[in-house]
C-alpha cells in the first residue's frame, strides 16, 4: 500500500473553479475522505464504490469508462479536485457543458469521435449493469440493436461516426433528453 | 450501507447524466428531497463520556439504534444531548462503526457484554469486519460450550418428584449422587477386580502334587474357580439388567459401547452353561472364554482416563487409519523386496512373500527378534533401508494422536476445575440469595410485628422497624406480597418446604428456588429488536412504502406471521413481536442492517449496496417485492 497522499487545492480556489458552496464542497470532501482516506482515488477502489450500488449486475467496465471521463489529466488517479469538477459540470454546469461530459464518456480514445464500435462497448457496459435477472430477458443483440438506434439518430452524415456537434444538436432536438438533463440538479 | 456508498450516492447519481443521450424512454421523475436540513453536530453521552458526530454519520445506518428515531427516547432536554448509560468504553467501537462502516470486536472485552452492548443499540454481530470476526466467533464458540456445560451440569441436579427409574439411572451415572450409588460403584468395581484377577490366575500352574502333572490352577480347584466366577457373572447380570430397567432410552442404551461391554462379558459364562456336554462345541467354548477378558473394560466406567484414551482413539480414527494404511504399503513393498532378495540363497528362511511380511513388520517396528535374518548382501542391504523407514513411518503420525490426547486430557481437566469452582460460586450466591429472600419472610413478621407495635408500641420502636427497610426493598416486598395474593399461596423457606413436601406429595408450592429460575431468564432470553422509521438519508426522501415489508418480513422468524406489516405497524405493537421473538428462546435480532434504501423498487433501479455480510440476499430482495416465506432470512446473533 503505497502512501501516496493528496491535499487539495484550499477552498476558495475550489470554490472560485466550480459552481458549489463552501458548504456543499466541505460535505462532499468529508465523504471523499472517509472512503478514500489518501486522498485520490484509483481505479480500483473507483470500481468497488461504484459496484456497490448495482449489485445485481456487473458494473466494472462502465466504472472503468467513468473513471476514465473523471480522470481528466489522466494520471491513473481521480483527486479530489478531478471529482469536484466532474460533479459541478454534472451537477451544475449549462446543459452543453453536460451534454459535452456525456461525449467525453462515450469518445473511449478522446479522438472527438464516436464510432460504433465505442459505443457498442460503453452499451455493453451498461447493460452489464442489469445484470442476467432482467425482464424482458436480456438478449444478446440487445446491446447492438441499441446501438443501431442511436447511430440512426445521431448520425446526421451517415458516415459511420458521429461528431460533438452531431451529437450536440441531436440530443437538443430531442425533448425527452433535454428533459432528463435538468433530472439530478438537487442532487446535492 | 457502508459508509463510501452513503457519500458517493449523489457522484453515482449525477453520473447517471451519462446515460441520458442513449436512453429510449423517459427518465423516471426524481424523488424530491422536502426535508432539506443542514447538518448538524450531535452530542451523544455516554455514560459521562461526551461523543460528537454529525448526525447523517449516524443516519447511515437508519434500523440501528443511533440511526432511527428511537434514540430520541434518550434525548434530554435540559442538556440537549443524547445520554446512555452504557459502557463508554465499548461505545467507542460502534460509533466507529457508523464512522468508518466497519464494526471491530476489541479483544479486552468480555464477549458478553459486547454482544449485549451491540444488542441494545441494534447492530447484528455479522457486520463485524473480517479482521476481527474469527476471534468474535471463537470466543462466541467458547462461551456457548461453557454454558453447555454449565447445563449439563444442571442435568445432575435433582429434580423433585423423580420415580424410582429416574433416580437409578442418576444413581447409575453419577455415583457421587448419593452413598447407595456410591457404595455400588465401589462393589462393582471389586468384582470387576475379582474376575479379571481369577481369569488369570486360573491358568497358573499350581505346584505339582505327586500324583498329578503340573496343571493349572483352574483344573485343580475347578469347583472354587467356578463359584467365583458364577457370583462375579451373578453381579454384573444383575448390574445389567438394573441398568436396562433404569435406562430412558432402552433402546439407546442397548445400542451404547458400554452395554455391549456388559453383554459379552457375561455371555460366555451362559453359553457355556448350555453347551458343557458337547464335544464337539466345547473347543469353541474354550475360545468364548476368552471374551471374559473383556470384563477389563468394565472398569472405564469407574476410570475417567480409560475413558479419554477411548475418545482420543476415537477422534484420531483417521490418522490410525493413515498409520495402517502406509504401514501395510511399506510391508507388502519390503516383503516382496526381501524374498526376492534372498530367493537366491540356500536354506533362507524367506520362504514366500507372506512369510517375509513377518521379517518386515518386526523390522520396522524396530523390535528386530532375529528369527529371520537376510543373509544375501541385497537382502541386508535392503533390510536396513526397511528398518530406517519403519522409523519414518511409525513416528509421523505419533505427535497428531498425542496432542489430541492432551486436548481431550486438558479440556478434561478443565471442565473438572469449573465444576469445582462452580460449586464454590453458586453456594455463596445461593447464601447472598437466601439472605434477601429471608428479608422477605422477616419483613413479614416485621408486618405483623408493626400491627403489634401500633396497637402497644412506643413511637421510637415503630421508627426503628420502618427504617431497617429501606423504600426499594419494601416497594420489591410488596411486590411479593401482592403475588401471594393473587396466588392465594404464600412463600416459605426450604426447611418447612421439604417438611410440607413429605407430608403431602400432593401438594405443590411455587418453588421458589432463586438459581434455577433467574438464570433461565437471565441466559436465554434476550430479544433485541430494532425497527426504523426514519429516512435513512436526507437526499433521498421516499416515502416509506411497500418494499420495506420484505425487511419487517424478513426479520421474523416464524412463519405464522407472514402478513406484510409496515414499518410504523411493528413501531406500534411492540409488544406482540417481543413476545413472538421470545418465543421458543430462539434470539432472534431483529436487526436488519441491509440495504435499507427504501428505493427499492423491482428492477428498474436497483439501489442501496448490501452488506458485506450478506450479499447473497439482496438479489432475492430486488426481484420480488411480494414478501414470500421463502426469503426468511434468519439473522440471529447468539
Amino acid at each position: 500500500m503505497s502512501t501516496v497522499r493528496h491535499r487539495p487545492e484550499g477552498l476558495e480556489q475550489l470554490e472560485a473553479q466550480t459552481r458549489f458552496s463552501r458548504k456543499e464542497l466541505q460535505i462532499l470532501y468529508r465523504g471523499f475522505k472517509n472512503e478514500c482516506p489518501s486522498g485520490v482515488v484509483n481505479e480500483e477502489t473507483f470500481k468497488d464504490i461504484y459496484a456497490q450500488f448495482f449489485p445485481q449486475g456487473d458494473a466494472s467496465t462502465y466504472a472503468h469508462f467513468l473513471f476514465n471521463a473523471f480522470d481528466t489529466d489522466h494520471n491513473g488517479s481521480v483527486s479530489f479536485e478531478d471529482f469536484v469538477m466532474g460533479l459541478s459540470i454534472l451537477l451544475r454546469g449549462t446543459v452543453q457543458e453536460k451534454l459535452n461530459w456525456a461525449f467525453n464518456l462515450y469518445d473511449i480514445n478522446k479522438d472527438g469521435y464516436i464510432t460504433k464500435e465505442e459505443m457498442l462497448d460503453i452499451m455493453k457496459a451498461i447493460y452489464d449493469m442489469m445484470g442476467k435477472c432482467t425482464y424482458p430477458v436480456l438478449k444478446e443483440e440487445t446491446p447492438r440493436q441499441h446501438v443501431e438506434v442511436f447511430f440512426q439518430k445521431m448520425d446526421k452524415n451517415k458516415d459511420g461516426v458521429v461528431t460533438i456537434d452531431e451529437f450536440i444538436d441531436c440530443c437538443q432536438n430531442d425533448e425527452n433528453i433535454m428533459r432528463s438533463m435538468h433530472l439530478f440538479e438537487n442532487v446535492l | 450501507m457502508a459508509t463510501g456508498a452513503a457519500a458517493w450516492l449523489p457522484f453515482a447519481r449525477a453520473a447517471a447524466i451519462g446515460w441520458m443521450p442513449v436512453a429510449s424512454c423517459p427518465m423516471p421523475l426524481a424523488p424530491r428531497d422536502n426535508s432539506k436540513k443542514e447538518d448538524e453536530l450531535i452530542m451523544l453521552n455516554v455514560s459521562g463520556r461526551r461523543f460528537q458526530t454529525w448526525r447523517t454519520t449516524l443516519d447511515r445506518y437508519p434500523d440501528t439504534l443511533l440511526g432511527s428515531s428511537e434514540k430520541d427516547f434518550f434525548y434530554n432536554e435540559e442538556t440537549k444531548e443524547y445520554f446512555f448509560d452504557r459502557d463508554p468504553d465499548v461505545f467507542r467501537s460502534i460509533l466507529n462503526f457508523y464512522r468508518t462502516g466497519k464494526l471491530h470486536y476489541p479483544r479486552h472485552e468480555c464477549i458478553s457484554s459486547y454482544d449485549e452492548e451491540l444488542t441494545f443499540f441494534g447492530i447484528i454481530p455479522e457486520i463485524i469486519g473480517d479482521c476481527c470476526y474469527e476471534e468474535y466467533k471463537d470466543r462466541k464458540r467458547e462461551k456457548l460450550e461453557r454454558l453447555q456445560d454449565d447445563q449439563e451440569e444442571n442435568k445432575d441436579a435433582k429434580l423433585p418428584n423423580m420415580n424410582i427409574r429416574q433416580t437409578m439411572w442418576r444413581a447409575f451415572e453419577n455415583p457421587h449422587t448419593s452413598t447407595m450409588a456410591l457404595v455400588f460403584y465401589y462393589v462393582t468395581g471389586f468384582f470387576i477386580a475379582v474376575s479379571v484377577i481369577t481369569n488369570v490366575v486360573e491358568t497358573v500352574p499350581c505346584g505339582s502334587t505327586p500324583h498329578q502333572k503340573d496343571m493349572p490352577c483352574g483344573e485343580r480347584y475347578t469347583v472354587a474357580f467356578f463359584c467365583m466366577d458364577t457370583a462375579c457373572v451373578m453381579i454384573f447380570t444383575v448390574e445389567y439388567l438394573l441398568r436396562l430397567f433404569a435406562a430412558p432410552s432402552r433402546y439407546r442404551f442397548m445400542r451404547s459401547v458400554m452395554s455391549i461391554i456388559d453383554v459379552v462379558a457375561i455371555l460366555p459364562y451362559y453359553i457355556g452353561l448350555v453347551m458343557t456336554n458337547n464335544e464337539d462345541v466345547s473347543g469353541a467354548f474354550v475360545t468364548l472364554r476368552v471374551f471374559r477378558v473383556f470384563r477389563i473394560f468394565k472398569f472405564s466406567r469407574h476410570s475417567q482416563g480409560l475413558r479419554i484414551l477411548g475418545y482420543t482413539l476415537k477422534s484420531c480414527a483417521s490418522e490410525l487409519g493413515f498409520l495402517l494404511f502406509s504401514l501395510t504399503m511399506a510391508i507388502i513393498i519390503f516383503a516382496t523386496v526381501m524374498f526376492y532378495a534372498e530367493k537366491g540363497s540356500s536354506s533362507s528362511k524367506f520362504t514366500s512373500i507372506p512369510a517375509s511380511f513377518w521379517y518386515t513388520i518386526v523390522t520396522m517396528t524396530t523390535l528386530g527378534y532375529g528369527d529371520m535374518v537376510p543373509k544375501t548382501i541385497a537382502g541386508k542391504i535392503f533390510g536396513s533401508i526397511c528398518s530406517l523407514s519403519g522409523v519414518l513411518v511409525i513416528a509421523l503420525p505419533v505427535p497428531v494422536i498425542v496432542s489430541n490426547f492432551s486436548r481431550i486430557y486438558h479440556q478434561n481437566q478443565r471442565a473438572d476445575k469449573r465444576r469445582a469452582q462452580k460449586k464454590a460460586r453458586l453456594t455463596r450466591i445461593r447464601i447472598a440469595k437466601s439472605g434477601s429472600a429471608n428479608a422477605f419472610l422477616q419483613s413479614k413478621r416485621n408486618g405483623l410485628l408493626n400491627e403489634l407495635l401500633e396497637l402497644t408500641g412506643t413511637d421510637e420502636d415503630e421508627q426503628r422497624l420502618i427504617r431497617s427497610t429501606s423504600l426499594l426493598q419494601s416497594q420489591h416486598h410488596h411486590l411479593l406480597h401482592c403475588l401471594e395474593k393473587t396466588t392465594a399461596h404464600e412463600f416459605v423457606d426450604e426447611h418447612m418446604f421439604e417438611q410440607n413436601c413429605l407430608e403431602s406429595a400432593l401438594e405443590t408450592y411455587p418453588t421458589h428456588s432463586p438459581s434455577l429460575s433467574s438464570q433461565d431468564s437471565g441466559t436465554f432470553c434476550c430479544c433485541g429488536q430494532r425497527r426504523q422509521t426514519r429516512n435513512p438519508l436526507p437526499h433521498t426522501a421516499d416515502t416509506p412504502q411497500g418494499p420495506l415489508q420484505e425487511l419487517s418480513a424478513l426479520h421474523i422468524q416464524s412463519s405464522q406471521l407472514m402478513h406484510p406489516t409496515s414499518r410504523s405497524n411493528l413501531n406500534l405493537r411492540p409488544d406482540d413481536s417481543s413476545r413472538i421473538n421470545c418465543k421458543g428462546g430462539r434470539v432472534t435480532t431483529t436487526i436488519i442492517s441491509l440495504p435499507s434504501p427504501p428505493s427499492l423498487r423491482e428492477g428498474h433501479h436497483p439501489h442501496g449496496p448490501p452488506q458485506r455480510r450478506v450479499p447473497a440476499i439482496a438479489p432475492s430482495i430486488q426481484t420480488t417485492t411480494s414478501s414470500t416465506p421463502t426469503n426468511i432470512i434468519k439473522v440471529s446473533a447468539l
